[in-house]
């Protein structure tokens, strides 16, 4: 009884509310042992340091002989030139295994939290770790690709997906410290750390700090295996290299928006391999296209650094070079174009960029490059436009960028092929609300398309033309179609088709600062008013809680079973590494 | 709600009509002829852009929301942005904004109503003084209506 007031009083006393007492890593953190964190203590008050003390296990922080080698915490008495004070230990670490219990006081609160430091439990098992991320890809996604890929006949499809054929499987809970909904820069940092943080948040506790880059850093995998074990790293996506999802492989900011320092802290990271869209926050502000604010080339600085610079499917060809041992690619000054517009419809920037690789050229190159290193390699791979399509209800495109992704994830196995030295992951970063209930029939005669939905035994199967060699149907304009439907969405027009003209825009802003309303272009004839389930400040579909399906193979992958934390994807490839033993 | 919206448009395109009309000797400039070249290190003005430098010109596209109620300046975009450009991150704005630099402050359009804003074309960075906004093409002297 007396433990459970006692645990009672110390939930309070840490829960993130403002003016709480608060320490980073917060309370049932998962740490790697050896792994470098930032112990930050964060006091309601102005303190005083001659009363504020910090105990792991009841033992002095900065003891010689304790866990942090000696190492002091350094006090700020007003953090921000706010009346509250601060504990700040930059770079720490714990090599041995165990429960930790971090008590912080000044003298009038106090708060406690529990770490549990763990290591693999057995020697490096995997040369190479892939990561291969589906961003926001729900189940509907993968299932409409596979429809769209593997084509049905009475019931059975007459091929799967390559993902479909990995054994090792999981549900994955995606929630953040802060929310049960989480976005892509938390759920990166979660695979890439192990440590679960905040929305927009990268590779740090979001803490009160009032700089986006103060806040308690967490060091990352790729940081990790470089270090420890000369490992290379590769980033490879078709959203800007900036986004999220890559910059979860290196970067420490409260605010993922923050595109100029993200390039500069993947320029100060170094990956072997770095590939995407973006070019934009690499030209000087001089040059038009730049979103900089200041004269730097980044692309000249990674190249004085010894990359090889690619802008063009073409250019990729330097990989097959043995020299080439650091490749930086730009296809696009934005993010790259989809699959969809890519191959077929022409839409998006295509012509503007006709030259972009797709994400298989890319992963071909990526391996090349990092195969040349016998250390091995951590290799980050995202299929980003799956999120990007499904926010602005955009089935189609979404459905053919997880064809891209699983398109991608063949090259890897057949790259692996029977080598059983890499553990590869398949796994969306988060899910959006979205379900198949049947076809859109335009043989149905009706005035209104909706009346053309057809569900159970009336919805029969699609007509999408086979795929062709590459693996898409050629065409997503066909009269017997599917119908495909979000969970949240704002006002938007429901056209019941497929958007030929380009990516969709379903709400704009009413006046200046008015709410969203549904954008007049989608307004075509038989489309239908939809009225939003979101605040009228939403413009697109949200994010969904549920749970994201993870499979994988390879050298630890056996880890991965039954409903997981996304921190234990982290787990998982590090055990995997044999990371965190003495 | 309908009504409310109707009234507040109303409301806000009042003034625009007083904010003047476009010069007829202003030449035309579509926004996919502004840039002649698309690269990843960079975009290259047209011909045709370098040619109206210095002289008026008309160029239709979307107000993005402004940084204010009233302002001197928005940002001229292509296709509707829903976003501020001022006050949102470095992330995703498209490339080939045009800055327009009114003649008096007016009060903006709805994001999704298309404009037609004349003035003096002028290429090149320009660091605004007052929000630090970097653009690489300019309206100056400029007027808009709602088309």
């Amino acid at each position: 009884m007396r433990a459970a007031v006692i645990g009672l009083v110390t939930a309070l006393l840490v829960s993130g509310s403002a003016g709480a007492q608060v320490v980073y890593p917060l309370d049932r953190a998962e740490i790697l042992a050896g792994s470098r964190f930032d112990l930050k203590v964060e006091f309601p008050a102005v303190a005083d340091p001659a009363r504020v003390r910090v105990t792991v296990n009841g033992q002095d922080h900065a003891a010689a002989n304790g866990v942090f080698g000696g190492r002091a915490a350094e006090f700020t008495a007003r953090e921000d030139g706010k009346d509250t004070s601060a504990l700040m230990l930059r770079g720490a670490s714990i090599a041995q295994p165990g429960t930790y219990a971090v008590t912080a006081t000044d003298g009038d609160r106090t708060a406690t939290v529990t770490w549990q430091v763990y290591a693999a439990p057995q020697p490096r098992r995997a040369k190479n770790v892939i990561l291969m991320i589906g961003d926001g890809m729900a189940m509907a996604n993968v299932t409409a690709a596979r429809l769209l890929y593997g084509q049905m006949t009475e019931g059975r499809y007459r091929r799967t997906l390559a993902m479909d054929g990995l054994p090792a499987m999981a549900t994955v809970g995606t929630s953040g410290t802060d929310s049960i909904v989480t976005d892509s820069a938390n759920s990166a940092s979660a695979y890439n750390t192990g440590h679960k943080s905040a929305v927009n948040a990268l590779g740090v506790y979001a803490s009160r700090s009032a700089g986006t880059l103060d806040h308690p850093k967490v060091v990352t995998l790729g940081e990790i295996v470089r270090r420890q074990l000369g490992m290379s790293v590769g980033i490879v996506t078709n959203t800007e290299i900036q986004d999220a999802t890559p910059a979860g492989v290196f970067a420490h900011t409260r605010r993922r928006a923050d595109y100029i320092p993200i390039t500069d802290q993947m320029l100060a990271f170094a990956p072997e391999v770095a590939m995407g869209g973006g070019s934009a926050s690499f030209l000087p502000q001089s040059t038009p296209g730049s979103r900089r604010r200041d004269e730097k080339d980044m692309i000249a600085a990674f190249k004085e650094r010894g990359y090889l610079f690619a802008d063009t499917a073409a250019a990729l060809s330097v990989a097959a070079d043995p020299g080439t041992r650091r490749m930086l690619g730009l296809f696009n000054l934005g993010n790259m174009d989809g699959a969809l517009d890519r191959f077929y419809l022409k839409k998006g920037t295509v012509r503007r960029f006709p030259e972009q690789p797709d994400l298989t050229e890319q992963v071909s190159a990526a391996l090349q490059v990092l195969e040349r290193n016998p250390a091995g390699f951590y290799l980050m791979i995202e299929s980003g436009l799956i999120d990007k399509f499904n926010h602005p209800l955009d089935w189609e495109r979404s459905v053919y960028d997880t064809i891209m992704l699983d398109r991608t994830l063949k090259v890897v196995l057949d790259w692996a092929g029977d080598r059983n030295d890499t553990l590869v992951i398949v796994v969306p970063d988060h899910t959006h609300g979205v379900g198949i209930v049947g076809t859109v029939r335009d043989e149905v005669q009706a005035e209104q398309m909706r009346d053309k939905v057809s569900v159970y035994a009336d919805a029969g199967f699609p007509n999408y033309p086979p795929p062709d060699a590459r693996g898409y149907p050629p065409s997503v304009d066909v009269s017997r179609r599917l119908a495909m439907f979000y969970a949240s969405f704002p006002d938007y027009y429901e056209s019941y088709r497929p958007n030929l003209d380009g990516p969709r825009v379903p709400a704009v802003r009413s006046g200046a600062s008015g709410p969203f309303v549904a954008n007049e272009r989608g307004n075509v004839a038989g489309a239908q008013l939809r009225l939003g389930n979101l605040p009228r400040d939403a413009e697109q579909g949200v994010h969904s809680m549920d749970d994201a399906l993870l499979r994988a193979v390879g050298p630890g992958s056996d880890r991965l079973h039954g409903f997981v934390d996304n921190t234990f994807v982290f787990r998982a490839m590090a055990e995997a590494l044999g990371l965190g033993r003495q | 709600m309908g009504m409310h919206i109707l009234a507040r448009r109303a409301l806000l395109a009042a003034p625009l009509l007083l904010a003047g009309r476009p010069a007829r000797a202003a030449e035309r400039l579509q926004f996919d002829d502004l840039y002649g070249g698309w690269t990843v290190t960079g975009l290259v003005f047209s011909d045709r852009a370098k040619a109206l430098a210095g002289q008026r010109a008309t160029m239709s596209g979307f107000m993005a929301p402004p940084l204010k109620a009233e302002a001197d300046f928005f940002v001229l975009t292509r296709d509707p942005l829903s976003m501020c450009p001022f006050c949102s991150s470095d992330a995703e704005w498209p490339p080939d904004v045009v800055v327009a630099y009114l003649k008096r402050e007016a009060q903006p359009t709805a994001p999704n109503e298309v404009i037609e804003v004349t003035g003096t074309l002028e290429l090149g960075s320009w660091t605004d003084p007052g929000t630090g906004f970097v653009s690489q093409a300019r309206l100056r002297g400029a007027a808009f209506r709602v088309t």
